[in-house]
This record gives C-alpha cells, structure tokens and sequence, in this order.
C-alpha cells in the first residue's frame, strides 16, 4: 500500500516535469515557429522571381546579350578597337590605329528595348530591336533559359571613290540585316552562357559564289572572377560554304575575349578580338582578321548608364 | 488525480490554440534609404511577410530581397548581385518580442520596444529598436524606424563607391495586421 502511493507520486511527478518541460519548449518552439511558419511560407508563395544580372553589359564582346536597359533607362557604348598587335613596336602594336562603335540603348519597357549606333568603319549606321521574350526564374525554378529576339540593321555610308563602281554600290546594296534568337542560361552566381542562332542577310555579296541568305552560330559566356569582375568569351561560328571571301580576303570566325570591370553605373570590359567590326553583319560574316597570323585587336567596350525615367514598376 | 492530469493538458492544448490565433499579413512595408550628396538611394519591399502572436507579443518578419524595388533599376541590379547577393541569401528575417504596455484587445497608441534578431546576409545580429503601436477598429498598426550598418552584416562596398552610400542605412518598417480569420 505504502509502496503503492510512493509509485503514484513518483508517477506524478514524471508526468508534471514532461508537462513543464513541454510548456517551456513550446515557448521557444512558439517564436521559432513563428518565423518558420512565414519565412516557409515566402519561399512556397512569395511570387515569380526572375533571374537577374545574368551578364553585366549589353555585349559580351561584340555579340549583344539577353540584358537590356531597363524601362526608361538610357546606355551609352563606346567600343574602341586599336589596331592589329602584330603591327609590331613601329605603331606600338596597333596602338596607333583606331576603330570605333558609338551606341544608344534605350528600355522602351522592360522588354522591349531599342538601339542606334554609328561605327568608323565604311562610317556605317546601324539600329536594332531587342524583345525579351522569356526570362530565367529563379523561384519557382520553371524556366531555364532567357530568351530574347533581336533584329539589326547596318548600313554603311562609305564614299566610293572610284566613280565606275559609285552605280553598282547604290543604297539598297549597302544594306545588311540580322536576326537572331539569344539563349541564355545563368548557371549559376558565377558562370552564364548564351547562345545564339544567327540569320544574316546581305544585299549585295563578294562574288556570285557567295549567299545572301546566311546562317550562323554564336556562342559566349561569362566567369565571375570576383562579384564586379568577369572573364567573358564567345565565339561566331559562320557555317561552310556560304561565303567565301571578304573584299577578297578569306573569311575567319571571329573568336573574342574580353575581362568586364563594373564600377557603379559603367561597365569597363577590355577585349581581345580577331575581328575589327561591331555589326553582327560585318563581324560574323566579314572578319578577315586571323588569331593564328597575330590579326588580334585590342580594344575596349565602356558602358555609361542613366535613368531617364524613374524605374518603379509595379509588382503584380 | 488524472482528472487534474487532463484539465492540465487540456489547458496545455487550448493555450496552443491560443498561440494558433495570430496576425498575419503578406503585404507589411519595409524600406530603406541612404541620401549623401553623391547619390540617394532607396529601395521599398510591400511584400512583407510578417506575423505577431498577441498572447506572447513575439513577432517575425520575412522578406524576399529580390523584392526591394529601386528608382533606378541598375542599382536594383547592383543590390541583388554585389551587396546582398540574393542568389545566396534570398531572404531577411526579423524573430523578436515586443515589449511594453500594450493591450491589443483596446484601440489606443502604444510605444513599444522591440528586441530580437535580424539575419540578413547570412549574419545574425542582435536589433533592439523602438516602436509604435496602434490599434484601431481591429487594425493593429506596428512601425519601426532604425538604423543598421551593411558592414555589420558582411556586406562590403568597394572604396570607390564607400562615399555614395552611408555609413548607416535608414530603415522603416510598416506592418498592417488583421485578425487572421
């Protein structure tokens, strides 16, 4: 009997202390959970997150990439190429020379963007439009790529001098067109790639030889060495038999790298590349320059950004 | 005695149901702002997740980064991809207490103290801040304003641009609650 009611208050006791030690669990379980509960319910439904600074500038080095200014947001491009390094010390390898790309970006929305430009070489025009199609999804992860499409024109305004051949380089030969789908991927926070399926069309070619109609394959990417540094390379791929020469010279995929430095509102990138052209119709399909014979340029691309809009979209 | 036993867990239980009763809204405001004479910076988030249990008065906030919206787009960009890297770090949460005279069950004014913990940037740092609250036809109101070093959260800002943020980022925070029914 006596052991008995020892058992039972030892009983008691064991019940009270789990009860005790439940009541003070649930208090720190309380906030915790509390946390859990709100922190667990952002991540299920806190709405489509896109994937963002997939490149840092609008060119990876010649080729455009999938960024665009953003609504009511104004670049400024500088591309500069010096001229070929294997000139030699004479024009302190290529230093002397120089040719150049000035560019306006513009966001008409956050998809749709427009661009002019204006290069030294044959003092040509050019114009673009580049609509986001798609974006990279981040949370939840249901789209892989970023997809932009992109159309360019160029059109070159170089005087003829020879007046027998000023006929045959009428206006309508001097243009070119592009379009291009860009595919990208951020793979992750360091690395992204792109790839781009090219379609050219000249208006007036080297030789009866050679397409009009051309296709080719660009592919580049980036490596974040740092969190505002990059390694970027791409290669254009123009496939065979489609052109065979440029002013006669034989034609070379242009195969460029460059090394993005971001500061704030501009992009530094410094390049190497074998060709000396910034339009898609002239350095995929007339790079003469050869990275095997020292055709190498070196040069510079410099972004400026400026809002000329406030930039508070609403979110949906 | 195992009556008393099941009135006590019973009382247990009910006092979870208790802890169940929270507010809840998924559209509390947090902003936050840096003005030096080389730049003003803002970025303002009204998809604030935020949760106060009125028996404990503890309190927590969760918040994406990604959500900050900014004036200018690129240095939403920026914010994302150098400073708080959000692709690590996609969230900022506050845990905390409220202390102070506070009957949420009375519309009235009441200056609180809030204290608890704000991980941000992967760091958690202890924050004591104060507060307001007010209650009004079943609304609870909180608002906060406080400062907060980005060095104190690991965030590092290159020297070349260290004179276009300030030292210490203003932040506001402003959570409606409703009965959560």
């Amino acid at each position: 009997m006596y052991g008995r009611e020892i058992h039972k208050i030892i009983n008691m006791r064991k019940i009270y202390f789990s009860l005790i030690c439940l009541i003070i669990s649930c208090q720190s379980f309380a906030q915790d959970s509390l946390l859990r509960s709100i922190s667990d319910s952002l991540s299920v439904s806190g709405g489509t997150q896109y994937v963002t600074g997939t490149f840092k500038a609008l060119y990876i080095v010649n080729m455009k990439t999938i960024e665009a200014p953003a609504a009511g947001a104004l670049n400024f491009e500088i591309q500069h190429r010096f001229g070929t390094i294997n000139q030699g010390a004479y024009h302190l390898w290529g230093l002397d020379f120089a040719t150049l790309r000035l560019g306006l970006d513009y966001g008409i929305s956050d998809r749709l963007s427009v661009g002019i430009g204006r290069s030294s070489v044959l003092e040509t025009f050019d114009g673009y439009v580049k609509y986001k199609l798609l974006r990279q999804t981040d949370n939840p992860a249901s789209v892989p790529v970023s997809i932009a499409l992109l159309g360019t024109t160029s059109y070159y305004t170089d005087k003829i001098t020879n007046p027998k051949l000023d006929s045959v380089f009428k206006s309508e030969y001097r243009l070119a067109y592009s379009a291009q789908i860009l595919i990208a991927r951020k793979f992750s926070n360091r690395l992204s790639l792109q790839i781009t399926p090219t379609f050219l069309h000249y208006n007036l070619v080297d030789s009866s030889n050679d397409h009009n109609n051309v296709f080719a394959l660009s592919a580049g990417g980036r490596f974040k060495i740092t969190k505002r540094m990059a390694i970027t390379a791409e290669y254009n791929y123009l496939f065979p038999n489609q052109l065979s020469s440029y002013t006669g010279l034989p034609l070379h995929n242009a195969l460029s790298f460059g090394w993005d430095i971001e500061t704030g509102g501009h992009v530094f990138q410094l390049v190497f590349t074998n060709a000396q052209t910034m339009n898609e119709s002239q350095y995929i399909g007339q790079t003469v320059g050869s990275w095997g014979k020292g055709d190498v340029y070196f040069g510079f691309n410099i972004s400026r950004n400026f809002n000329l809009k406030p930039h508070n979209k609403p979110k949906a | 005695m195992r009556l008393k036993c099941c009135l006590f867990l019973l009382a247990v239980l009910f006092s979870f149901q208790g802890i169940c009763q929270n507010y809840m809204t998924k559209t509390g405001f947090i902003g936050f702002y840096s003005k030096t004479a080389l730049e003003n910076i803002q970025g303002e988030n009204n998809q604030v997740y935020a949760v106060l249990d009125p028996a404990s008065h503890h309190m927590a906030f969760a918040v994406l980064l990604k959500g900050f919206i900014f004036p200018k787009e690129l240095m939403q960009t920026h914010f994302n991809e150098n400073y708080v890297e959000s692709d690590k770090f996609p969230k900022a949460t506050f845990s905390g207490t409220c202390t102070g005279e506070m009957d949420l069950s009375k519309d009235g004014i009441y200056q609180v103290v809030v204290k608890g913990d704000l991980s941000l940037h992967g760091v958690t740092k202890p924050l004591e801040t104060t507060g307001q609250v007010e209650v009004k036809n079943g609304k609870i109101t909180g608002s906060s304003a406080f400062k907060i070093k980005p060095e104190d959260y690991q965030i590092t800002i290159p020297s070349i641009v260290r004179d276009k943020i300030e030292k210490e980022i203003d932040v506001k925070v402003q959570i409606v609650w409703t009965r959560n029914t």
